[in-house]
Parts: structure tokens; sequence; C-alpha cells
């Protein structure tokens, strides 16, 4: 009796620790739902116990039961179990390499450190792309009416139609005393530089319409670009560089330079390249004021040149319609293109560094893809294109005579029409899309227009890069920051990955470089000089023994290896025939039955 | 008139300017590869930066704790306290150290001649010297209060000279070495028991942390020898071409550990497999005296008689770093402090100087955007290793002139000894002369 009442203490014990009080907040006690539904749910739990033996099956029991967990107050149970997919073309934005070959089984730390690699690359991507579903803004666009082209809606319409402050980004700056101009918007697209052909060079901040700075440099001004941010510029001019800064202060003229025609600014690399009328390509560092390279392309004047975003090689077109590629640790070409017959008109690479759009004295406009260096379209232009620009979302503009056209999509569907079409004053002598806008700039005889082009730029900015937002603080940050890993022109390639690859050249021409480099062969076998013994037994003829006995100890380490090989070749045929004969004795295999 | 669509990029500032002058700074992120070009180059060049930072920041040293009238002999963390270390002098002192003032707290007298061997009880209550006086003497670790004499708890007189001591990592029982191996009570005065197998003398005595009946020896015959404190006679020992002066436990992964030699090198093994060591590690250009792992067990610092300091990594071949000053002598014993941040090294100009684990880590509190900078720049590091610029300049370390002519000089006598081998081979019968690894050519024999 004892024992039994103890028994039922120890229950009531237990019962009491197991039940906390309830709470609204926690999940609903079983008993409170349908007594059905419970039966139900702990037959089904009944059924999994019996299924429970490997530890897989145990894992995906712990899941469902955590299922089961998250219903609602009502009973429901999530209709959406789990993390939410994500799609198969943003993952894919976001791979950045194919999944490693496993090592053999012997190197476990390896197939370990690989696999952790694997599922972090793996992780990040993911992260990547679920943040990609959040980004605050859309791309522009614009759709006409049924059956009515987009190119004839003209940018008053446009503008008419849009909100009041991108009402203003479409307008008309009258400069027909010093044109036509060259345009260049900086990196983060708040400023715009315009350089007219007659000297007049204008920095202004678009957006508010305010004039930063304005000069003449009393000189024929052939190129103006941007430096990496917006306090300094360079100006191509008659005869040398200069560089100015944003007060229109000349900070340096260059005369390492002289005859600049068209220039690029590579941001990441701090590398200013030029290209002159003397057909010499120069990199100037301007970070520490010094030229990097400086090389003769032998290809005559130069005013055609275009930069690949994706690696920093320069495009160079020339007049016998090849299309080079430079970097500036090669004194030679990349790789030189024939891409029209007659001259090249105009360069333009995408922001991905896949496709390279050219424009040629033969009316032609091509479209290249720059991996494999192989045509992918080709249209033809009745008027020929020249000024091609790539806008950030993949916009084309080619300027014929005074009209802008822009394209859209020209590498992936066969174009008939052009998206956006826009009639300027006079001749086209530049065009630069703005970076995070839909804002295309045309210089041309009589000033400078600010085009709208819906869909042209990047909607969502990233702060930590070019970002328009960035108060001066932030832009003092951002420059120490990128001069510190301002990248060496050294590391510029056709591959800009290459650094992060394993170097598996063969051992053997790794050894050839050396021989190269050291003028020698570290090893090579040194010819064998016998010591000159003392005390008397280093007469002529021993040397010469001693030097015969060696040279013949080399000689036999010769002729056993010979005879190895030659052994091992005979016994290689000797298993091949064998091999063979087993094949050709077997006819068919009925042939057994035969007697 | 037109029934077009259009939407035109136009953004608020307000969504992407901080609203007051107190708010920190918005910084919209957008990861499409696209807008980030030469991402491998940028980390590559920042983990140059990195990696040259590190060498320029590298500044290991941190104070000497000097008072001590002769060489530093043996030296004693504390098991509680991670400020306290105790150390013992050639002039049978013993000092107790608070590391966080950098000074002595307390000294005395403990024994005439040599103190060999300390330890701190696991309480920390109290610490065990021996000394070349064949005493075995029991310290509070308290300081006497005023007007009381500095006295030992218990002084246990020997038959012989001890040269070495460790204490059980819970029990009341402790090990000490001289000419055989004893295993003492605290309560008793006689050992409970004795371990000799033909050997004269032994070096140095540990027990195992984990499995804390077993312990190691070094012997004078070149052997390491292994016990059960449970049976009578020895377990195994292993003979090798020289003689090992100290040994250490790996605290993490206990059936290791680590061997410091008079061969220049240091061995680790495998207590179930002594028959090769399963590294070797080799830098030293003179006779290794001490060695201690870090508590995470993944390195081990070593002191040599080559005036230098060097840390290892367990399965390393070679050190990562090697420490040395002008003033520094022969480095006799060494510690790695319990917190995995801080080397002590005794030397024989009767200092104690206190390094930093990793020469280039900010001491203190960091902020957690420091952290994160530092954990960054430690992933690119190990990314990019293996470039040889960041190698060349990540491996770099200044020596002094005559180590750095006796390293160059190692290297070619075993380079000219490799190369006899090679001739010797060549020129004898196919297979007289065996191919020996490292790791076997330092192994005499296994004793079961």
């Amino acid at each position: 009796m004892a024992s039994l009442g103890g028994e039922a203490l120890t229950v009531t014990h237990v019962e009491k620790k197991k039940k906390p009080p309830a709470r609204y907040w926690e999940d609903p006690p079983q008993q409170a739902g349908n007594g059905d539904n419970n039966r139900g749910t702990d037959g089904e739990q009944a059924g999994r116990q019996t299924e429970q033996q490997t530890p897989k099956a145990k894992k995906r029991k712990e899941n469902e039961d955590r299922g089961d967990g998250n219903k609602f107050l009502s009973g429901k149970a999530d209709r959406f179990p789990g993390p939410a997919p994500i799609p198969e073309d943003r993952l894919q934005k976001f791979k950045r390499k194919e999944k490693m070959k496993k090592p053999r089984r012997q190197h476990y730390k390896l197939k370990d450190m690989i696999a952790r690699s694997e599922e972090n690359s793996e992780m990040s991507q993911i992260q990547a792309a679920r943040l990609d579903l959040l980004l605050p803004e859309d791309a522009g666009f614009l759709e006409g009416d049924e059956g009515e082209d987009t190119c004839t809606i003209s940018q008053e319409d446009i503008a008419e139609s849009v909100d009041i402050t991108s009402k203003t980004k479409y307008f008309d700056l009258k400069l027909s005393q010093f044109g036509p101009y060259r345009v260049d918007y900086s990196q983060t697209g708040r400023q715009v530089l315009l350089g007219g052909r007659r000297g007049h060079i204008a920095c202004i901040d678009w957006q508010s319409k305010q004039l930063t700075c304005e000069i003449n440099v009393m000189e024929s001004v052939n190129d103006v670009k941007w430096l990496h941010s917006e306090a300094m510029y360079a100006v191509a001019q008659k005869k040398w560089l200069h560089i100015y800064d944003s007060n229109g202060i000349e900070l340096h003229c260059i005369r390492k330079f002289n005859d600049v025609l068209r220039m690029q600014f590579l941001p990441y690399h701090f590398l200013l390249a030029t290209a002159s009328a003397t057909s010499f390509l120069q990199y100037l560092d301007v970070s520490v004021g010094k030229e990097v390279a400086a090389i003769c392309t032998k290809t005559g004047r130069l005013d055609v040149m275009c930069q690949n975003p994706q690696n920093a090689v320069i495009h160079l077109g020339h007049a016998n319609g090849t299309v080079t590629l430079w970097t500036p640790n090669q004194k030679e070409a990349l790789v030189k293109m024939l891409c029209h017959h007659g001259a090249v008109r105009s360069v333009a690479v995408d922001k991905t560094g896949t496709y390279m759009v050219t424009s040629g004295m033969d009316k032609k406009l091509k479209v290249f893809d720059i991996r494999t260096f192989k045509p992918l379209k080709s249209y033809f232009l009745p008027a020929g294109a020249s000024c091609l620009s790539l806008s950030q979302r993949g916009l084309l503009s080619a300027a014929t005579g005074d009209i802008v056209q822009v394209y859209r999509d020209v590498w992936s569907t066969p174009v008939t029409k052009p998206y956006m079409a826009h009639r300027v004053q006079k001749t086209v002598w530049g065009t630069h899309f703005c970076p995070f806008e839909d804002v295309l700039g045309v210089g041309h005889g009589d000033g400078f227009t600010s085009m709208l082009i819906p869909g042209a730029g990047e909607p969502n900015i990233d702060g930590l890069d070019a970002n328009p937002f960035r108060s001066a603080k932030q832009r003092q940050e951002w420059e120490v920051k990128a001069l510190l890993e301002k990248v060496q022109p050294e590391l510029i390639s056709l591959n800009p990955t290459e650094l992060g690859m394993v170097d598996r050249a063969a051992s053997e021409i790794k050894h050839q470089d050396r021989v190269k480099a050291l003028g020698f062969d570290p090893l090579a076998k040194v010819k064998f000089v016998p010591k000159y013994k003392k005390k008397g037994r280093s007469s002529s003829g021993n040397i010469e023994k001693r030097k015969r006995q060696v040279g013949h100890e080399d000689q036999r380490d010769d002729i056993r290896k010979t005879a190895e090989d030659r052994v091992k070749i005979e016994k290689e045929r000797r298993q091949k025939e064998k091999k063979e004969a087993v094949l050709s004795s077997q006819k068919s295999a009925l042939d057994r039955f035969r007697k | 008139s037109h029934q077009m669509k259009v939407k035109v990029l136009s953004r608020n500032p307000d969504d992407y300017v901080r609203e007051t002058k107190l708010d920190i700074q918005r910084v919209p992120r957008n990861y499409d590869p696209t807008l980030h070009p030469f991402e491998v180059s940028r980390e590559y060049t920042r983990a140059l930066n990195a990696t040259k930072l590190e060498r320029v920041f590298a500044k290991p040293f941190l104070a000497s704790l000097d008072g001590h009238r002769d060489g530093v002999n043996c030296m004693a963390k504390h098991t509680k306290s991670l400020s306290t270390l105790l150390s013992g002098s050639c002039d049978g002192q013993v000092k107790v150290w608070n590391l966080t003032k950098r000074e002595c707290v307390r000294t005395l007298q403990a024994h005439e001649g040599f103190v060999r061997g300390m330890v701190v009880r696991s309480c920390g209550t109290s610490f065990f010297t021996v000394g070349d006086d064949k005493t075995i003497k029991h310290w509070k670790m308290e300081a006497p209060g005023y007007g009381e004499e500095e006295e030992p708890l218990n002084t246990i007189l020997g038959k012989t000279v001890f040269t070495g001591l460790d204490h059980h990592q819970k029990d009341a029982v402790f090990a000490t070495c001289g000419q055989q191996v004893d295993i003492w009570d605290e309560r008793r005065s006689s050992p409970i028991r004795s371990f000799t197998w033909g050997v004269d003398s032994f070096s140095a005595v540990r027990f195992n942390p984990v499995e804390t009946e077993l312990l190691a020896s070094c012997a004078s015959d070149r052997s390491i020898v292994l016990y059960d404190m449970r049976e009578s006679a020895p377990l195994k020992k292993v003979i090798m071409t020289m003689r090992s002066n100290t040994l250490c436990w790996n605290p993490m992964e206990a059936y290791y550990f680590t061997c410091s030699n008079e061969d220049y090198n240091l061995y680790t093994y495998d207590m179930r497999y002594l028959d090769q060591p399963v590294t070797v590690h080799m830098d030293h250009v003179s006779a290794v005296l001490d060695v201690d792992y870090s508590p995470t067990g993944k390195e081990f610092v070593s002191a040599s008689f080559d005036k230098t300091i060097r840390i290892f990594p367990k399965d390393g071949g070679h050190s990562r770093e090697v420490y040395h000053t002008k003033r520094m002598q022969h480095v006799i014993c060494i510690k790695w402090s319990a917190d995995n941040k801080y080397i002590l090294s005794g030397s024989d100009e009767m200092n104690i100087r206190l390094w930093k684990a990793n020469a280039a880590e900010k001491l203190g509190v960091l902020a957690p955007r420091e952290r994160q900078a530092t954990n960054y720049s430690q992933k690119l590091k190990e990314k990019f290793q293996h470039h040889p610029q960041i190698r060349r300049i990540a491996h770099h370390r200044h020596l002094p002139k005559s180590l750095y002519h006796q390293t160059k000089e190692l290297r070619v006598m075993k380079e000219a000894r490799r190369k006899k081998e090679r001739n010797v081979r060549k020129h004898s019968r196919p297979g007289s002369v065996p191919l020996l690894s490292e790791k076997e050519k330092h192994v005499v024999t296994v004793v079961k």
C-alpha cells in the first residue's frame, strides 16, 4: 500500500513539473484541438516512429514535427513552410564559379576545406539573391500605344508625362560659340563635364543646373574626362594633357602626353589611358602622377577608343577596320580583330564585359561577343553611326549626323527599329549615358542636350561604391579606401578572375621561363671537372682516367634507362597484341559452341 | 495626347540621405557583381595591404620582468589566476609576479642551489617546488602576514636530487623525477610508487591532462618513457638518437605530446604509435630547452639555447614565428598563458619576458567594427596566402646575423649530408642503403 501511495505521489509530482501555466502567446495545447484531428496526428506519429530508422529519417521527422509546431491559433498549418524559394535567374546572377571536382580520397583535409568553402559561397549566393528581391527601386520603361512605335514619341511628350524632377532632366544648353562638345559624366553621375572644341570647358551639377566652374583654355580641346572623383578632370588639349580641379585651376600640364585625341579613365586602377595622334597609347597613374606605360601601337592616328569595364582592357579602333585590345603590360596588342571593311568609327563595350558594339565607315553596326571574339549581329545603318555608347542596362545610343538613336537589346534579338530617336540642332560630337539615371547627355555643334531615356540607368545604387547621394565625409572616406585598394596595373588581363585561380602551368613551362629569365639553365648538369689532387697523384693520365670513369658512369645510366624503356615498350606491345588476339578470337558469342 | 506608359528613374533624396545630423549615414547596398568589377584583384590588394600592415604592427615584445638575481630556471602558471606567474631561479629564489602590474609581489628563498621544478596545485591555493638541495617543499600561495615567517607548509627530504615536478590534475598526488620517477601522495613523506627502467636520471615528468593517470618523462638515455600510475612498471619507451629535454602534452588532443630535443628539433608523437613521430618540427639552430602548448592545442611555443623563441603550428614542420631580442640570452623555460594571448619566457640573463602570442594582434577590447575588420582581413590573408608576393612578406622575419648565418650553415650541412647519402646509395648494391624519411631517422627503437 505504501509503495502504491508513493507511486501516486511521484506521478502527481511529475505532472506538476511537466505542465507550466498556459500562456496565450505559446502554442495551443494538443487537447485544445479537435478530437478527431488529435487522433489523426497521433496515428501519424506512431507511424513515423516505426519508420524512424536512419538518421536522415530522424532529421526529416524532426523537421516535420517543427512544421506541426508552427500552427496558428486557429489550428491551421503554415501554408508556406520553410524559407521562401528564390528564382533561378536571381541565383544565376550571383553565381561566381562552377562546383569544384572532388579530390581523391586521400586528400581528406583538402576535401573538407573545399566542401566548407563551397558551402559558404553557396550561402552567400543565396543571401545575395534574397537581398536582391528587396532592392527598393525598379528600372524605368517606355511603352507606346498599341501599334505605336516608341521611337516616334518625342522628348517633349515624355517630359510632359513624367514627374517634375524628371522633367527638369530634359534640357538643352545652347552653346553655339565654342562647339562641338564632348561630354563626360562623373562616376556618380552628379556632375557633367563639357569640353568644347574651341576651348570651352564647363563643369555643371546638371540636376540642380548649377555651374561648378567654367573656363576657356584658349586652345583646341580634343577630349575631356573626369578622374576618380568630382574634384579633378583631365583635358586633352591641342598639345599637352592638362589636369584641372573643380574650380578650374590648372593642377598639372603633363608634357609626356602630347597630341592626345581620346581618353579613358580606369577607376579601380587610377589609370588614365590616352590615345594620341602619334599612335601612342599611354597610361598615367593619377594617384602618383607617373606614366605607367607608353605603347607605340604603330597603327596611325588613334581617335577611336573605349574600355572594357570588367577587365580594364582598352579597345582601340583603327582606320583599316581592325579593333585591337591593349593592356599596359604588353607592348603588343592582346587581340586584333578585323571588324569592318573601312575605318572603325566608334567602339563601345557593355557593363558586363560580354559584348562589344562597333560601327564603321562601311555603314555597319556590329555586335561581337568578346569572350569568344565572334560576331553576333550585324546591322546596316544607311547613314552609318558614330559616337556609340552603352548604358548600364544595355541600351545603345548611336548618332547619325544630327540624330541620336537609342537601340534596345542589340545583342539578343534582331533589331529593326530604334527604341528612341531625337534630333539635335547640329552634328553630334559626343554622347554619354549618365550612370544611375535615365539620362543621355549629347554634346553637339550647338551645345549640349540632356535626353530622357527611360530604362537606361541602373536603378539601385551601391552606397559603398559610386554613391550619388554621398556626403563630403563619405566621399573622403571612399577616396581613402579606393586608393588603398588601388589595383596594380600589372593585374590587368583579359580574364580578371585569373588571379584567384590555381596556376596549373606545367613545371616544364615554369622551368623554361626560369631559363629565359636567368639566361642559363640552373638544373643543367655541370660537366665533370676532376679535382687536382696533391702529392703527385694527379698525373695527366690519372686525370684523364677519372674523367673517363665518370663519363662512363653517366653513359651507363643512360644505357640502363634506354634499356628499361625498351623493355617497357616491348611489354606494352606484347600486351596489346595479346589483347587484340583475344578480341579477334572472340568473333561471336556463339563461337564457343562450335567444334 | 499619347496613351503611352512611361517611368523614369526619379529617386527621392530623403530615402538616401540621413534625416538629421545625429543619424548615421544611409548606405544602400546592391550586390550585383557587374557593379563591383575586379573583385578578385581588389581582394588581393586588400590581402596584400593587410599582410603588410600585419608586419608593420608586429611588435610582440610587451614587458620584461626583472628582479631575479640569477638565471630563471623554471616557471609555473597559476591554475586559477591569469595574472599570476611563479618563477624559480638558479639561486634558489622563487618569485611570484603580478602580470597586469608587471611587478613582483612576493619573493622567497625556497632552496639552496637551483630551483629545479615548480607546480601550482590544481586548487590554486598552494604550490610545490623541488630543488638541488634534495627537498620537495609545499608552499602556501598567500604571502605570510605581517610578522609571520616565510615557511613552507611541508618539506619532504628526498634521497637524491629532484630535477622535475608535476601535479595530478585533480587528486592530491604529484610526481617528481630525478634518478627515478616517484609518485607522491601529498599527505605522506615517502613516495607511494617509484618507477625505474635502467636509467640513471630523468629531466622532466608530465601528467597527461585528460587520461590523468598517465604520465610521461624524458630520460637521459635519450628515451621518453610512458607510465601508468596504477601499474607498478612503466608502459613503454621510445629511444631517440639524441636526448629530449622536456615534453608537453597537447591539452586538446591529449594522445599527442611534443618533446624538445637536443638535436635542434621538436618531435610530436602519438602516444599510441611511438615507432615514429607524427611531425618533426625544425627551425631552431641549437638545442631546444622547453616547450609549452597553447590552451587551444593548435600551436606550441619552444625555447631554445639559440636565444630565440619559436611558435610552431601543431602539425607544421616549420615555425610560423620567431621572437628574439638583443639582450635575451639562452631561453631556459617557456609558458603559454591560459588565455591564449601571451607567452612568457625565462632566460639565462635573469629576466622574464612577456610576449604577445600573435605578434600583430591589437590588445584590449575591440570595437565590433574593428573586430569585424580584423576578421575580414584575417580571412583575406588566409585566402591569398599562397600568392608569391604575399607569402614572401608574410614569411619574412629579421634574424640576428649570427643566427641567420647559422641557419644557412645548417642548411648547407644538411644538403651536403644528403648529397653524400645519395652518392653512397648510388654506389651500393640496390636496396642496401634504404631511403629513410626525416621522421624515421631520429627514432632508434621502441621498447615495451
